[in-house]
């Protein structure tokens, strides 16, 4: 094994050009997840990700299946999975339990599905894996479609769901509808599952719909800034993947979820230190106070 | 006569079959300053959801400042009973009470000069200046409820409900509530407040609420709480000691089981164990 044999960029410009509607999939994917990923963070959902996108994985295979459109398969999928638990589901503990049951169950029916699908392998292995290369250009309108969707609701919904996520009585009180909120949101989430599973595949999703998240996380408290830096490493991890790759002729996914993690490992590290500088300040100053 | 900011008539609350109380006439005035005491599961959150219109009253009327209680009435400040916000919650100081001012709008989340000011404002009210940019995970009980506080406050409520907030903090801390509530007081802002321990504020609270076995007492405390008064109401002996504070003069409060001295520990451990079980 060499490293000529996987990567070769002596024609990028050229590939770049033919893969042109993947990269923009990419960066779309990448900054939509960034940003839906705050409230996944923030309402401790990442396991219900997982089950939605095993289910959004068995909408997908059922639609390679009976040749209808993917997308729309993987969102039946997502969309019903995300209902079930945003209906069953409303206290953390019943949740992981609902979700713990629906994502074998969705895997399961995947396999069948995929099983008896007679096409080309290649399309069994990119949904669970990843099938970014080859997003052609009608599939591309339907992705950022349904990506700025999800957008837009996101900002609408934007504070109420906020309050919601971290001072849910409170919110109550101000007559924020919490219920209707969270079923509103594990339908974005649904669309955004799915969305994600053309890209990246059912089994990686959560790298772009968690770690991006959680790494904002780890280096700012600022209810501003952390979707931003989510965003911003949700875009450097599906772009700088995807560029990577496509002069490569290994698959995209590993590439992605490998900068988004070492992006997560970086923020930790910064994060840590400066909380450890922040702790030695604090008791400095109760030292000088108490002298 | 200036308009009552709470009245309750004839009020009767009833959840999952029980009554929590019923026949309960309680008119509050600005500025008056109100505890609701009784054992856990007595109902002293559940009025409180139904003052803010998240319970429906089984029987009775209730209205407040001039309308029937209504979900996400502004004029209402409520401080839920404390949760504690974790590290790494992603929320500064600032973000908890601009939530109070904008957390129900929808739309872009950009706060107008106005909502800005509103929340320094409530922030300067609590003297929280110095948390306000840094992380409520990183913020001790005693900062969060300050913070909890300038949120209720941020829309100058007329009527300020704040559910035990002072359990779990320590003497100082506690009288820096007892002190901010008594501003919004001298505000003009009615006050209700749940409390274990009606000494923090005996020496300014103008009537008590004591709720048990689904009857309640209304009145001063040197009415509510006697011996007779609170037997009546739990239908068992119930001994109510008062030992005067050498340091201040005034009366320290103690409710007591008969014959047995643990019941206000054997309260607090069950609400110990209700709010574990909430948390969760």
């Amino acid at each position: 094994m060499s490293w000529d044999q996987f990567f070769d960029y002596s024609d990028y410009g050229h590939l770049l050009a033919l893969v042109a509607n993947s990269v923009v999939a990419c960066a779309i994917l990448g900054i939509v997840g960034g940003l839906i990923g705050v409230f996944v963070v923030q309402r401790d959902m990442a396991f219900a990700v997982h089950g939605i996108s095993e289910l959004s994985f068995a909408g997908a295979a059922a639609a390679l299946l009976i040749g209808v459109d993917v997308l729309l398969g993987s969102i039946l999928g997502s969309v019903l999975a995300a209902a079930i638990i945003g209906l069953l589901g409303a206290r953390a503990r019943d949740r992981n339990s609902i979700v713990g049951v629906l994502m074998p169950f969705g895997l399961g029916l995947g396999i069948l599905f995929l099983a008896l699908y007679q096409g080309r392998s290649a399309n069994k292995f990119g949904l669970l894996t990843g099938q970014i290369v080859s997003v052609g250009g009608d599939q591309l309108w339907s992705l950022a479609g349904v990506s700025a969707v999800v957008f837009i609701a996101l900002l609408v919904v934007w504070r109420p769901l906020t309050f919601d996520s971290l001072d849910p009585e409170a919110a109550a009180a101000r007559g924020v509808p919490g219920r209707r909120l969270s079923l509103v949101f594990m339908l974005l989430l649904g669309l955004m599952v799915a969305v994600a599973v053309q890209i990246i595949g059912a089994l990686l999703v959560l790298a772009l719909l968690v770690t991006p998240a959680a790494a904002a996380s780890r280096v700012t408290h600022s209810a501003t800034l952390m979707p931003i830096l989510s965003m911003a490493f949700g875009l450097v991890s599906a772009l700088g993947g995807i560029l990577i790759a496509i002069g490569s002729t290994l698959p995209v996914s590993p590439f992605i979820t490998t900068i988004s993690f070492v992006i997560w490992l970086v923020c930790r590290d910064v994060g840590r230190t400066r909380d450890i500088r922040r702790f030695r300040r604090a008791a400095e100053a109760r030292t000088l106070e108490s002298a | 006569m200036t308009e009552p900011v709470l009245e309750l008539q004839d009020a009767a609350l009833r959840v999952r079959g029980r009554t929590l109380f019923a026949g309960l006439d309680l008119t509050v005035g600005p500025g008056e300053l109100i505890a609701i005491l009784g054992p856990n599961g007595a109902g002293k959150t559940s009025l409180f959801r139904a003052i803010l219109g998240l319970e429906r009253l089984a029987t009775g009327r209730a209205s407040v400042l001039g309308e029937p209680v209504h979900r996400g009435d502004r004029r209402i400040g409520y401080v839920p009973q404390q949760r504690v916000w974790g590290r790494g919650t992603p929320m500064l100081g600032r973000d908890l009470v601009t939530l109070g001012r904008t957390g129900d709008r929808w739309g872009l989340p950009i706060a107008s000069r106005e909502d800005r000011e509103a929340v320094a404002r409530a922030i300067w009210a609590v003297r929280a200046e110095s948390l306000a940019a840094r992380p409520i995970g990183d913020l001790s009980g005693g900062e969060q409820q300050r913070l909890r506080i300038a949120q209720a406050i941020v829309d100058e409520p007329g009527l300020l409900l704040l559910d035990e907030p002072l359990s779990s903090l320590d003497l100082a801390h506690q009288a820096e509530i007892v002190a901010l509530a008594d501003r919004e007081r001298e505000r003009g802002a009615a006050v209700m407040f749940i409390a274990h321990d009606i000494n923090p504020v005996l020496d300014r609270v103008d009537r008590v609420l004591y709720l048990a076995q689904g009857r309640h007492r209304l009145g001063t405390p040197d009415e509510v709480l006697t011996t007779a008064s609170l037997s009546e109401l739990y239908g068992t002996r119930v001994d109510v000691l008062r030992f005067p504070d050498p340091a201040t003069g005034l009366d320290r409060v103690f409710v007591a089981g008969a014959g047995n001295g643990h019941e206000h520990h054997l309260e607090q451990h069950a609400d110990e164990v209700e709010r574990l079980e909430r948390s969760e």
